[in-house]
């Protein structure tokens, strides 16, 4: 057991520092690499099932995602999904009265707006007759609009659905206190003068103290960067480590963003404000600078720093999914095909963050696949703690043992393959969006590199989890 | 004296050993030290942190033995004299225990207060020692911590704990009849506070880790971990040592200073208490409160209040000097003793003899959902056994369910629960009325009326669904099991399970065997039992069982001593000034007059003469006249909801004129009164012994204290005749056996005893 543990506790910070190296090399040698993954796929089987519809992503796109509080922070949500919507109807020019249904996800929905779905289709010029939904299911909230658009399209109820997910965390809805309301409640109904004043006369100062969103966890009482600092001390990894894969993604997303890959990306003119083109919180930073952040949640001995966590994001995404012979009717190249996916939940104290760990190994199986076959991780960054334990649980024989209940471990995802354009951690995180940009992110990257299967896997609060494949559409 | 030289030499010869091989120790500091001869302690440097391991062989948990205690002082003496290490970390390797305690055996084993004092001042100036090192240890807390194992971490420079459920501090000392003996007294006032360090040496109750960190017990919290590449518990203790390094290498850079910040409150206290006037006032209060709770019967609050008084008033010389000596005189007291005896006998009581059952008990069903059916049912649920509560009518499940809700709801306000634990508990609990689900029943327990026809018909109708492997086991605190189980097809798996009331606050369980019972139904009653937390006597069956048939004659003399013309204040002081926790006659209100009518009947038929006493025609009359209690609000007293004092019940002074006796003046003297009623139940439990229907005198005890009140200072009846003498006892029975006859006859068992004082219960 103990020389497991270090040989991860050698490994991983190896492999990172290298992944770091490698992506700091000129463009020339990560071309070899392309060339190298394009000709293992010629070996693979496609993953169509008989008597199932292919299920395929035509196309998405996304708002820049903004740190919380710059220039999103005047709109409400339906505005930002609009956006989105109307950038997907530019990129696809897909005939609005097409679209047979719309899903978005949302994570802290605003009360005005509950269906946010509805009203932002509208607002974006969809048809008054195309209905709309909105879901949620934490971080991984858009996973589930898409997931639930393959149900429908699968089960031959739809052919043409658009799913999305927005979160605008500029603002969030402040209540009254449950006291106030219910005085408020009760005013509404009082009849005479008297009753009025004997409800009034009951009023107390602290009825004014406002009532905030939960950001923590209600089974648990625990905030979510808590349990991230917890499970990361679980697994032993260090300060250092997370620093170092903290500055990995801020990194990678630089270069993709300077590269231009990042082509999910739609400029958004913001009502008041400048065009906003491209997202703002990527920040490579130097690991010193990084080393002096106190911990943010476990004070003051904790690992997980504003540094090495998500922040917190205003964006929107939304992606067109078509059943495959309706696209190629319409005439469309679709990206990619979307193919098996799995939700799996855990103990939502100890394990609330280890969704991708639990989720990989059924996706995989379930596909046929094993971890070979991926040639594209594209897995959600919470925290740089998070995704290094989620490498070591799949890393642990006896992790798999002890706690999923299978033979052995599932093995660890090559870090050249694993989120090489960037993460949550540097292009950010708005919790209802963040699904589509992980499924755009793998669909690009696989036609860019040249793959065949991409790996989509996340977490999410309440000790949930998603995985999905992806693979790419023959060229 | 012997055993202290052997210790004395003992260390010597360990410490010379270790000095040979310290450059190997050095060598090889990452590397476990466990190769070297020591036992109880494991030690390894890291970097310049000495890391100091506690973890005691063959033991649950890691007591302040001898051994410990000089391989403990043998390892600091290197860390003092090593240049190289400049810190140190104590963390203990056991889970759930830092240190649980001094070693009760090394204090049982001293015969003189003297020997007790030694090591009280050995563990001072080890202790001393530690509070003065020029290089910091950091006290690295997971688990209990309670005791002298509090005493030692509070000697150290710092404290990190774990903010585990299982991380309690405490100096339960009190509830030995003892006080701390090794600092405590002296060094907690000043770190908590005066009023903080007598609620917890005064009432010996456990702190958690957080509420220990708002008092400034502990400096720092760690979080228990989740699984990671290892069991979470061995990651939370290897976490909790890292967190410890870092500290106290920042200690020892002087990059953290161990002094925290005081609270405007707890400014002002130290200021009011710089006060000498205040200060007395303060000691008066707290000595007051003392007495009037303790009634003077228990020696150690008293003393644990001087002795804090000494220290802060005659500086910490005089201090720790009275706490040596006051520590060996009230070691030696019978209060003591039977306390620890008492202590001896709940653990004892927390086991399962009878091993462990063959099937795990994992669906249970409770049938009637009165006060104490939903009392089982609430015990059970919180600790995670699906219930299944049955009822008749739906107003009566509907009233049980909502006492489970009430009472784990009352531990959410209390904060021992969160809203979602006590949802989550909650969800365990199905109500119902009908049988249905019974077909997967691992257990029935029948809390119904006290009626023998209706139980029958509860265990035939339950007999008809459950399945073969299936325990039934009534609640009842008289019917004898036996006859229950007559109409049973299976009568191996009836058993009898006696709770007692409030089933949350109360401790005891009395298992009931019949001479059909199989050992395995046993077995699994008491693992059900245990699970429920419960600490549990296994009795044979009979009229009574064991606690009902020892209350019984008591309560006869009860009534008789209110005929005589006692009146109910006057004897409810008279026996809660004795040690009972309840006066008798707010016993018989509180547990109903016509349970006490009823039990006193069915026993006096069974045991004729000998439970004779008080007239029956007492309790009959009040319960004609609606007088059964607090239930129904009048018996001896009056209760009404919002009022705390109770008042005398007048309509009762017709009653007990009427059915006046004639005092004897003889027996009647207020000591008298007191062991009247004490020698009744006393003798009654020890023909219970020499029956059999007692397994063991340690039973017999716990029984009688945790079951009955009999008063915790005596140890129980047990203990209190080995600690007071059977001879006396017998002398005083035989005194009252001239007045009243049979019913004081000393059983043989006693008369034994008294007739050999070599004879004792506990050897």
């Amino acid at each position: 057991m103990i020389s497991l543990l270090t040989y991860t506790l050698k490994n991983l910070p190896n492999t990172s520092k290298w992944a770091l190296r490698f992506c700091m090399r000129p463009l020339s040698s990560s071309s070899q690499l392309q060339a190298a993954a394009a000709s293992q796929t010629k070996s693979k089987k496609t993953l169509a099932k008989p008597n199932i519809r292919n299920i395929v992503v035509v196309d998405g796109v996304r708002t820049p995602f903004l740190l919380s509080g710059t220039s999103y922070k005047d709109l409400m949500p339906h505005d930002l999904a609009r956006a989105a919507l109307s950038g997907l109807l530019h990129r696809t020019s897909v005939p609005k009265d097409v679209v047979d249904y719309i899903i978005f996800g949302t994570v802290i929905q605003e009360v005005k707006t509950s269906n946010v779905a509805r009203e932002a289709a509208l607002g974006a010029g969809f048809s008054d007759k195309t209905p709309a939904h909105t879901v949620t299911m934490a971080c991984i909230s858009s996973n589930q609009a898409m997931t639930t658009a393959v149900g429908l399209i699968a089960s031959g109820q739809c052919d043409v659905v658009v799913a999305g997910g927005v979160e605008l965390m500029s603002d969030i809805p402040i209540r009254h206190s449950r006291k106030m309301r219910k005085m408020m409640l009760d005013l509404n109904k009082a009849k005479t003068l008297a009753q009025r004043l004997s409800i009034i006369s009951k009023f107390r100062l602290n009825f004014l103290s406002p009532e905030l969103p939960a950001v923590s966890e209600f089974s648990t009482s625990e905030t979510m960067g808590h349990s991230a600092d917890r499970l990361a001390a679980a697994f032993a990894i260090s300060r250092e480590e997370q620093d170092e894969y903290a500055l990995r993604s801020h990194s990678l997303a630089k270069k993709a963003q300077d590269e231009g890959l990042l082509s999910d990306v739609v400029p958004f003119k913001v009502p008041g404000r400048d065009t906003v083109t491209q997202d703002n919180g990527i920040r490579p930073s130097s690991l010193d600078q990084m080393a002096k952040l106190k911990p943010a949640f476990i004070k003051p001995y904790g690992t997980v720093t504003a540094a090495n966590s998500s922040f917190l994001t205003d964006g929107a995404s939304a992606v067109l999914i078509m059943a495959e012979e309706k696209a190629l009717a319409m005439g469309y190249k679709p990206k990619a095909y979307l193919r098996d996916f799995m939700y799996v939940s855990q103990d939502p104290k100890d394990q609330l963050l280890l969704g991708p760990t639990y989720a990989t190994p059924k996706v995989l199986e379930k596909a046929g696949l094993t971890m070979n076959d991926i040639d594209v991780f594209e897995f959600h960054e919470a925290f740089s703690g998070q995704i290094l334990a989620n490498l070591k649980a799949m890393d642990s024989d006896w992790f798999a043992q002890n706690y999923m209940g299978r033979k052995a471990k599932v093995g660890l995802p090559p870090l050249e393959k694993f989120n090489n354009w960037g993460g949550s951690l540097s292009l950010g995180h708005p919790f209802g969006a963040t699904g589509c940009r992980l499924v755009m992110a793998a669909a690009n990257r696989l036609r860019k590199e040249g793959g065949q299967y991409g790996l989509v896997a996340a977490c999410a609060a309440g000790g949930q989890g998603h995985a999905m494949i992806v693979e790419a559409y023959p060229k | 004296m012997v055993a202290s030289r052997a210790i004395g030499s003992l260390r010597r010869f360990t410490a010379s050993q270790t000095l040979g091989c310290r450059g190997y120790i050095c060598r090889n500091f990452t590397r476990s030290s466990a190769l070297l001869t020591r036992t109880h302690i494991n030690y390894g440097v890291r970097g310049d942190v000495a890391v100091i391991r506690i973890n005691s062989p063959n033991s649950k948990v890691n007591t302040l033995s001898q051994e410990l205690h000089s391989e403990f002082m043998e390892v600091m003496n290197e860390v003092w004299s090593s240049s190289q290490i400049r810190s140190a970390v104590l963390i203990s390797t056991k889970p759930g225990c830092f240190i649980a305690g001094a070693d009760l055996n090394m204090l049982n084993s001293c015969t003189t207060s003297q020997e007790v004092t030694q090591i009280s001042q050995e563990a001072q100036k080890m202790f001393e020692k530690l509070e003065k090192s020029t290089k910091p240890v950091v006290a690295a807390i997971n688990g209990s911590c309670l005791g002298g194992g509090l005493e030692l971490a509070i000697s150290c420079q710092y404290r990190i704990a774990t903010k585990d459920k299982k991380t309690v501090l405490g100096s339960p000392e009190v509830l030995l009849g003892i006080l701390p003996g090794a600092g405590a007294t002296q060094r907690l006032p000043k770190m908590v506070g005066r009023p903080a360090a007598f609620d917890m040496m005064l009432t010996g109750r456990g702190i958690r880790a957080d509420r220990a960190k708002k008092m400034g017990l502990v400096d720092q919290l760690v979080e228990p971990l989740g699984p990671g590449v290892k069991p979470p518990e061995e990651r939370t203790i290897e976490y909790l040592e890292e967190v410890a390094i870092t500290f106290a290498k920042g200690l020892a850079d002087k990059k953290i200073t161990p002094k925290r910040d005081k609270g405007l409150v707890e400014k002002l206290t130290s200021y009011a208490l710089s006060i000498p006037f205040v200060r007395q006032q303060i000691y008066k209060k707290v000595e007051e409160k003392v007495r009037k709770q303790t009634k003077g019967l228990y020696p150690a609050p008293l003393k644990i209040i001087d002795v804090v008084k000494t220290g802060i008033e005659q500086g910490s010389t005089a201090g720790y000097l009275s706490e040596s000596q006051t520590f060996g005189e009230l070691a030696m007291t019978k209060e003591s003793k039977a306390l620890m005896g008492l202590y001896r006998g709940q653990t004892q009581c927390k086991k399962n003899k009878f091993g462990a059952p063959q099937k795990e008990v994992k669906q249970l069903a409770v049938v009637g959902a009165g006060l104490m059916g939903a009392g089982i049912a609430q015990v059970s649920v919180d600790k995670g056994l699906q219930t299944i509560l049955k009822d008749t009518t739906l107003p009566a499940l509907g009233r049980g369910q909502q006492q489970v809700f009430k009472g784990l709801n009352d531990k959410v306000k209390k904060k021992t629960l969160t809203s979602f634990e006590r949802d989550a508990m909650f969800s365990n609990l199905i109500g119902q009325l009908d049988y249905r689900g019974f077909e997967k029943a691992d257990m029935v327990i029948e809390a119904v009326f006290e009626d023998l026809n209706l139980k029958h018909r509860v265990l035939k109708e339950a007999e008809a669904v459950i399945p073969d492997h299936c325990v039934f086991a009534s609640n009842t605190s008289a019917l004898p099991i036996g006859e229950i189980a007559t109409v049973s097809k299976r009568p191996e798996k009836v058993i009898g399970m006696h709770y007692f009331s409030p089933v949350d606050k109360m401790q005891l369980l009395e298992i009931i065997t019949t001479e059909k019972t199989s050992k395995d139904t046993t077995a699994s009653a008491v693992d059900v039992g245990l699970r429920q937390g419960k600490v549990i006597i296994v009795v044979k069956d009979g009229p009574g069982f064991y606690t009902t048939r020892c209350l019984t004659p008591m309560m006869s003399e009860v009534i008789r001593i209110l005929q005589e013309g006692v009146g109910p204040k006057n004897l409810d002081s008279l026996t809660t000034s004795f040690g009972f926790p309840v006066g008798a006659a707010t016993l018989v209100d509180e547990g109903g007059v016509d349970v006490a009518k009823h039990v006193a009947e069915n026993l006096g038929k069974m045991f004729g003469e000998r439970f004779a006493g008080g007239s029956l025609e007492v309790l009959m009359q009040m319960i004609s006249k609606g007088f059964l209690g607090r239930k129904s609000g009048k018996g001896f007293y009056i209760y009404q909801e919002g009022v705390k004092n109770k008042n005398l019940n007048s309509d009762m002074d017709s009653i007990l004129a009427s059915l006046k006796m004639p005092s004897q003046p003889d027996v009647s003297s207020d000591e008298d009164i007191q062991y009247r009623l004490v020698t009744r139940f006393v003798n009654e439990a020890i023909l219970c012994l020499q029956e059999g229907v007692l397994a063991t005198p340690a039973e017999g005890d716990i029984g009688a204290v945790f079951g009955l009140g009999f008063p915790p200072c005596l140890g129980g009846p047990f203990h209190f005749v080995d600690l007071y003498g059977a001879q006396k006892i017998v002398d005083r029975l035989r005194k009252y056996e001239t007045a009243y006859e049979k019913q004081f006859t000393p059983c043989q068992l006693l008369v034994d005893h008294a007739n050999n004082p070599n004879k004792k219960f506990y050897q």
